[in-house]
């Protein structure tokens, strides 16, 4: 079992491959850590020794943010941005899109499923 | 996106003099501006600025972590006032 930075163990993949499931490692980022590491990204998981996945340990330790300390980051940034009243701040705060998407259709993906609004009926009393 | 850093941040220079002239004298005065596409200098920090929204000017206190945004962005340029109701006028219309 190969566990990098805390919790990820994946296995059976290319080493390339398997260090994206990390929160923070993505494609790039994975082949730095690899050449830093000296370790051949095409090699399985499985077949790495202890002292190469020791290797990968201390290079992600070192060299890059990951996980839990990325998440935080990214949440204090985003806090950040909402206490001294930005309108990016405001944006994160109504969950609407931050970089000046169209919200007419689409922006999906922050509004999350679709709510059908509808226009609520003020009570029109007298002639 | 940002600007390109050989050029450093920009900020009006009017208003860089009105802020300079408020330190030298430790004064505390409401400064209006237009600019809303000036940064925040550390220098502003302390101060309350009025931007302009497009139709009246926001009164921003400027605190220490504003410091390299601009200005506009703190002070909005819409407002959203909910989507029309069924009101007595809106229904005479039909």
């Amino acid at each position: 079992m190969a566990r990098i930075a805390g919790v990820d163990i994946p296995r059976d993949k290319r080493v390339e491959v398997a260090l994206t499931y990390i929160y923070g490692i993505g494609p790039s980022v994975a082949r730095r850590v690899l050449t830093i590491a000296n370790v051949d990204p095409n090699a399985r998981v499985k077949t790495l020794s202890d002292e190469q996945v020791g290797r990968l340990r201390d290079v992600i330790d070192k060299e890059v943010k990951v996980e839990g300390d990325l998440r935080r980051e990214v949440a204090l940034n985003i806090k950040r941005l909402q206490e001294i009243g930005t309108y990016r701040g405001l944006r994160h705060r109504r969950g609407l899109p931050v970089r000046g998407q169209r919200t007419r259709t689409n922006a999906r993906t922050r509004r999350g499923p679709r709510k059908t609004v509808g226009v609520k009926k003020k009570t029109v009393e007298k002639k | 996106m940002s600007r390109s850093t050989k050029k450093g941040p920009y900020v009006e220079p009017s208003l860089m003099k009105k802020i300079a002239v408020m330190n030298q004298a430790k004064d505390k005065k409401v400064v209006k501006t237009w600019s809303r596409d000036s940064s925040v200098f550390p220098e502003m920090v302390g101060h309350t600025i009025a931007i302009h929204d497009g139709k009246k000017h926001v009164p921003i206190f400027i605190t220490e972590n504003m410091v390299g945004h601009l200005l506009g962005e703190f002070a909005p340029t819409r407002r959203f006032r909910a989507h029309g109701h069924h009101t007595e006028k809106s229904a005479a219309l039909k």
